[in-house]
């Protein structure tokens, strides 16, 4: 099963990547508000359904994916019924 | 015993302070041992861990958060449990907090930059392991050089480690490198047994390289060794 974790900087937490890349998008002449920068990571998972994959990638970001200090996470997976 | 204390200093793929850091310790009167990463155990009579600064795992992920899970993490972990001394520089101080046995987490500098050169730093406490040979110069000056220095906690986490004490080590106003909260330079467990900061002793042992206030803080370290090794006699 595939399953895509995006992390995402809490709100509040400063976020210097994404400021820089707000002030580039506009010196390019965008007109952006706030840009904030996460990571995608996408994983083949072996498991009998759905919610034990699930259960499975949580574990994973608790333990090593994300920092829950400053980053909050969501899970997609792809077969899931 | 020798007298000159066994520290462990372990090294990681992508360590690149680990050499620096033994010869330090050695200086100042320790026996300094590297230890590779996928060790199960530390050496024999063990009387503290210095880990040491770098890069471990390409910094993959988050700064830290690989090495964290190295075998020789287990045995440092137990170590730190037991209330073995243990001392993190740099990345050492990310391994800590990824690992859970310092609080908060260090986030890429405010600047953006990675950050090379002298800061000076305030010694908040002098009654610590880490910091006793301070107690005549409470203003010391000590190279960083990082890109992810930025200490973080969330603000009742920080008002706790005031209260407690445990923010051993401040950059001096106007200091800051990285945009650290509370300007905090280094901070100590609630034990006060681990101590992680992000400005570099091992470079600062010799007149030579600028400044020997390095040596201060690790020497308090062996001082901290030989103490506790007379009281298990």
């Amino acid at each position: 099963m595939r399953a895509t974790v995006l992390i995402r900087p809490k709100p509040g937490i400063l976020d210097p990547q994404g400021q820089a890349v707000e002030s580039s998008l506009r010196h390019l002449g965008f007109a952006v508000g706030e840009a904030r920068v996460g990571k995608l990571v996408e994983l083949d998972v072996e498991a009998g359904d759905g919610a034990e994959a699930r259960a499975q990638v949580e574990r994973m970001c608790e333990q090593l994916l994300a920092n829950p200090l400053i980053e909050s996470y969501e899970i997609e997976l792809a077969d899931e019924p | 015993m020798s007298g000159r204390p066994l520290v462990a200093v372990p090294v990681f793929p992508g360590s690149n302070d680990d050499r620096d850091a033994v010869a330090a310790l050695e200086r100042v009167g320790a026996r300094a041992v590297a230890v590779w990463h996928d060790e199960g155990e530390l050496p024999p009579r063990t009387a503290a861990v210095v880990l040491p600064g770098g890069f471990s795992y390409g910094d993959y992920l988050r700064c830290g958060a690989i090495a964290r899970f190295s075998p020789i993490m287990r045995a440092v972990t137990a170590f730190a449990r037991d209330g073995g001394l243990v001392l993190g520089i740099c990345n050492g101080f990310q391994i800590l907090t990824e690992a859970g046995l310092l609080p908060g987490v260090l986030r890429p500098n405010a600047s953006l930059t990675f950050v090379c050169r002298d800061v000076r730093l305030r010694v908040e406490r002098t009654d610590s392991p880490f910091t006793s040979r301070c107690d005549e110069r409470r203003v010391i000056t000590i190279p960083v050089k990082h890109g992810d220095g930025c200490w973080f906690a969330p603000p009742e986490v920080v008002a706790e480690l005031e209260a407690n004490g445990q923010i051993l080590l401040r950059y001096e106003r106007g200091e800051n490198p990285n945009g650290a909260v509370g300007d905090v330079a280094g901070l100590c467990n609630e034990a006060g047994n681990v101590f992680g900061l992000m400005p570099h002793p091992e470079h600062a042992v010799d007149p030579l390289l600028g400044s020997t206030d390095g040596a201060l803080l690790l020497g308090s370290l062996v001082d901290a060794c030989r103490l506790s090794a007379a009281a298990l006699v």
